[in-house]
């Protein structure tokens, strides 16, 4: 199911990685102000954008799973957070090199873009625990489903506060005029944010056929088992009666 | 603050891209896992219904 979608993705993520790769060393131009230091931008925004629009997407997965009870719905959200949690990570290091070398700090706590992302990312932290500490897996979905919903509107609002916050000095990359840099840096980012959207596709249809293989697998065992089961039995109710010698006439 | 000289800001840069290249690596290296558990099963599966068969 996912396993054919899976080869020509990880083709087109090798190949626009490269593109963005070469891009960002070889074309995109030096930033006046930050110099090399910079070239962590276009690494650093795309991961964050791919992450928040990856906790959207979990949350629009999890309604269509409340709305139509399909599992597989569920499985999408969880592998789509998941994923989201661990580029996640990737912001919040990254995001944190990049402000030691510019800034000449790892972490600034009165700077709301960095804190509220940090917010959300422990909010979604708690995901994984809550959803394996219910053993019903019908609730779990459920409770998951529910979670992630709240997240991804949480996330919706975070992201307005932040940019209605006066005090600023995380720079913007897009503003209601367009992008704030010139057009090869422009360029050079939008293909990255697209190599970004293309790895996390590929790693979410990745993960989604394991774990749809195991799942097909687990009941495969399971019928053979069911099976093991009741046809032992039945063979030897049905196998014919062993042939014993009649009794000596006395 | 001043723009940083080629050599310490490549390491921030170079520290970056190795960071995200490590949690790719590490996330794909525990799916490779995952799927080598999945064809050990499969292989099991196998043989059990082989038996069967006989």
């Amino acid at each position: 199911m996912y396993g054919r979608a899976l080869a020509p993705l990880a083709l087109a993520t090798a190949a626009a990685s490269a593109v963005a790769f070469g891009l960002i060393f070889f074309y995109a131009p030096l930033d006046a102000d930050q110099g090399f230091i910079q070239k962590i931008f276009y690494l650093h925004v795309p991961m964050a954008i791919v992450a928040l629009l990856g906790f959207l997407a979990g949350g629009v997965m999890a309604a269509m799973h409340l709305r139509t009870r399909d599992r597989v719905w569920d499985m999408r959200s969880y592998v789509a957070i998941h994923l989201s949690i661990i580029l996640g990570l990737g912001v919040l290091v990254t995001g944190s090199i990049w402000a030691k070398a510019s800034w000449g700090h790892w972490w600034v706590w009165d700077e709301p873009m960095l804190v509220s992302f940090l917010i959300v990312f422990l909010l979604y932290a708690v995901y994984q625990p809550l959803r394996f500490s219910i053993d019903d897996p019908g609730r779990q979905a459920r409770y998951a489903s529910v979670f992630a919903i709240a997240g991804a509107a949480f996330t919706v609002l975070n992201f307005i506060a932040v940019r209605m916050a006066a005090a600023y000095t995380h720079p913007r990359v897009f503003s209601q005029t367009g992008g704030n840099m010139p057009a090869d840096m422009f360029i050079t980012f939008l293909v990255s944010l697209g190599a970004m959207a293309l790895l996390f596709a590929t790693l979410w249809t990745l993960e989604l056929a394991s774990k749809n293989a195991a799942e097909r697998l687990r009941r495969v065992r399971r019928r053979l088992e069911r099976e093991a089961e009741h046809t032992e039995p039945g063979e030897r109710l049905t196998r014919p009666a062993p042939i014993r010698p009649a009794p000596a006439p006395r | 603050m001043p723009a940083l000289p080629l050599e310490t800001a490549g390491t921030y840069v170079a520290a970056a891209y190795v960071v995200f290249l490590a949690l790719v690596v590490i996330y794909v290296a525990i799916i490779g896992r995952k799927v080598g558990r999945l064809e050990r099963e499969l292989s099991e599966l196998d043989e059990l219904t082989r038996d069967r068969e006989r």
